[in-house]
């Protein structure tokens, strides 16, 4: 029994005897481990009846032509029942290839890499400038600190509603340009700049979360070391170069990784602040979402194979991800 | 008033302490290295404010087209859209169901991904390594997919357009992320502690609960304030599956409030500020603690 807590760093104890048959490692295995199944028990059950089953399901769905149509519903008092039908891939073909693929898919997609490359560089280089800024010993940085993050602490609906007001034609954004007399540009309806002020504003609700998070890396970074730097007369560029940045790289790789998954999956900012007025600067999220509950009917089936591509664009995407550190010697903190 | 006594008492703290060892190298680029630091962070204050701050102006101009002239409100300030907000909307209604959520969001969430946390950091169980991975990837699930089949799951199980159906959707979203943020915390924990409670005769539960949940207050501070904001944010899925409208949370009252008082913008944004306050609060309770909290975990790696 004492041997089932183990060190956070993995290292098994106590294990090295020949192994068993499979029946007695079974029971050993449970009569050990029996309180972390327990622990966990809850979360497992919770994910796997409201997200594993769903996604089964799911990706059942995009192997059938079902839409709004075609499903079961109740209408009434009658009930009609499902006439969808079971049409193999072709729901993928259609999107990765088909006519008007390019339209449909590619350009979303492309666009979706540009916002997500965009607003993860934004947020992590401000982050980690404020981060740096705020970590050294000055007046009143409690104070910035509580302002700084206000944008995460107020709710993103509330936010982008601010930013519409700002964004609007007659808004305070464009008259203050006007009054500079600098271009004024439709911030709300022209694609491009639809584009700009979604990564903008994205940029602004997403920063504080890298902030705080380099933070708090940085003020685990050993003093001592920058010490020793000093001594050896490192400049402070070269003191930021080998001892902040290696001394963030776990803490980095994290943050930037997360922030890529929830980035590339933002749906609440782009899909407030334009509503379906803006074809053209859908990332792929929202544009999954307008097909399968913004548009009649709704297309369930092709909704549906747009949410697994884009899990399989973000699973591979992290597989290379983790192999990339683990090459560099770094182990991911999850 | 907190920042007064900062200003005092810390420059007399680095002189005294500092200045025997090494006086000149940090206070060489002292002025004007803190002028530019000073200024980029008002700059950036002043950026992080300024839509909030606009916002709560735009809400005291009574007329509906005042955010256009937003010079004239300052003659004409009011309080007059709150009170017709709180007069003649539903607004308590959707603020006791966002509350109703929200607080089971992060009481069921914060509880489950504790025990999970604690599960993952101290015991290596078979399936670990997996189990790891699942968490990592139901971060990734885009909502699209998951729409349909939740909903009918949840028509299923009589949990549409009830309160705890709404909990344990977001239960799905957000314990993934508050469990690998406890882990985090809970790794720093000196494993000696977890000993001595065994050796004192603590059955595993009986450590986590009395031992290792007190001491590790920062990371669950920051798990709820991470599930608080989600779950009070959240629009796609409570449109969904909230169907009756007192049972709307208050971010599909503000869109239901959208279509129904069409281009009423001064009252959109008193009811923006009024969703605003409590999330802010929230948040103010618990923000000592998200340095410490967020990433304690992700700097031992």
């Amino acid at each position: 029994m004492t041997v089932a807590i183990d060190r956070a760093t993995g290292k098994r104890r106590g294990d090295h005897e020949p192994r068993p048959g499979l029946g007695r490692r079974l029971k050993r295995g449970y009569q050990k481990h029996w309180y972390a199944y327990v622990m966990i028990a809850p979360v497992a059950v919770v994910l796997g009846v409201l997200v594993v089953y769903p996604l089964v399901y799911g990706f059942y769905l995009t192997l059938t032509d079902a839409n709004s149509l075609n499903t079961a519903r109740t209408i009434g008092v009658n009930h009609i029942d499902a006439t969808y039908q079971f049409i193999g891939l072709d729901n993928y073909a259609d999107i990765l290839w088909g006519p008007t693929a390019y339209d449909r898919f590619w350009s979303h997609f492309i666009w979706t890499i540009v916002w997500t490359a965009a607003c993860v560089a934004l947020h992590y280089t401000i982050g980690l400038g404020l981060a740096l800024l705020l970590n050294q010993k000055l007046r009143g940085r409690t104070l910035y600190r509580l302002v700084l993050v206000l944008p995460w602490a107020v709710p993103t609906f509330v936010t982008v509603f601010g930013w519409r007001f700002m964004l609007a034609d007659g808004g305070v954004i464009n008259s203050a340009l006007d009054a500079l007399h600098l271009p004024t540009p439709l911030w709300l309806e022209d694609t491009f700049w639809q584009r700009f002020a979604a990564i903008m504003v994205n940029t602004w609700c997403g920063v504080p979360f890298m902030m705080i998070s380099l933070l708090g890396g940085l003020q685990a970074i050993d003093a001592s070391l920058y010490e020793a730097a000093e001594m050896d007369g490192a400049s402070a560029w070269q003191r930021f170069r080998y001892v902040t940045l290696p001394g963030l790289r776990s803490v980095s790789s994290t943050v930037v990784l997360l922030g890529i998954i929830w980035t590339f999956n933002q749906f609440a900012v782009i899909f407030l602040l334009f509503g379906n007025t803006a074809p053209d600067a859908q990332i792929l999220v929202t544009w999954a979402y307008y097909l399968g509950f913004g548009q009649q009917p709704r297309d369930f089936a092709q909704s549906a194979a747009y949410g697994m591509l884009l899990l399989a664009i973000l699973i591979v995407f992290t597989s290379f991800y983790r192999r990339w550190l683990n090459r560099n010697e770094q182990q991911l903190a999850i | 008033m907190s920042t007064t006594t900062a200003e005092s008492s810390a420059p007399v703290k680095k002189d005294s302490v500092k200045a025997p060892r090494r006086a000149r190298r940090r206070g060489e680029n002292t002025l004007a290295g803190s002028l530019v630091s000073h200024g980029v962070l008002i700059a950036a204050s002043v950026i992080a404010l300024f839509p909030i701050a606009w916002l709560v102006y735009l809400s005291l101009g009574p007329d509906k087209d005042d955010y256009l002239h937003p010079g004239d409100i300052w003659g004409k300030m009011s309080f007059d859209n709150y009170s017709f907000v709180l007069q003649h909307t539903e607004f308590f209604n959707w603020l006791k169901s966002s509350l109703i959520v929200t607080l089971g969001t992060t009481a069921i969430g914060v509880l489950i991904a504790a025990t999970t946390g604690y599960a993952v950091s101290r015991m290596r169980f078979p399936g670990y390594k997996k189990f790891m991975w699942i968490l990592l990837v139901t971060q990734m699930f885009p909502v699209a997919v998951l729409m349909v089949p939740m909903y009918q799951i949840l028509s299923d199980l009589k949990l549409v357009d009830n309160y705890f159906g709404l909990v344990l959707v977001y239960c799905t979203t957000v314990v993934p992320y508050s469990a690998w943020l406890l882990k985090g915390y809970f790794d720093t924990i000196p494993f000696e502690i977890d000993e001595a409670g065994r050796v004192d005769g603590l059955t595993p539960f009986g450590t986590f609960l009395r031992l290792i949940l007190p001491l590790a207050k920062p990371g669950i501070a920051v798990a709820a304030f991470y599930n608080f904001l989600t779950a009070f944010s959240e629009v796609a899925f409570a449109s969904t599956f909230m169907l009756s409208d007192d049972k709307y949370t208050l971010a599909v009252g503000l869109q239901s409030f959208v279509s129904e008082h069409d281009a009423q913008r001064n009252l959109m944004a008193a009811t923006a500020v009024l969703i605003a306050i409590p999330a802010a609060l929230f948040f103010y309770l618990v923000q000592k603690n998200l340095v410490t909290g967020l990433t304690a975990g992700g700097t031992k790696g």
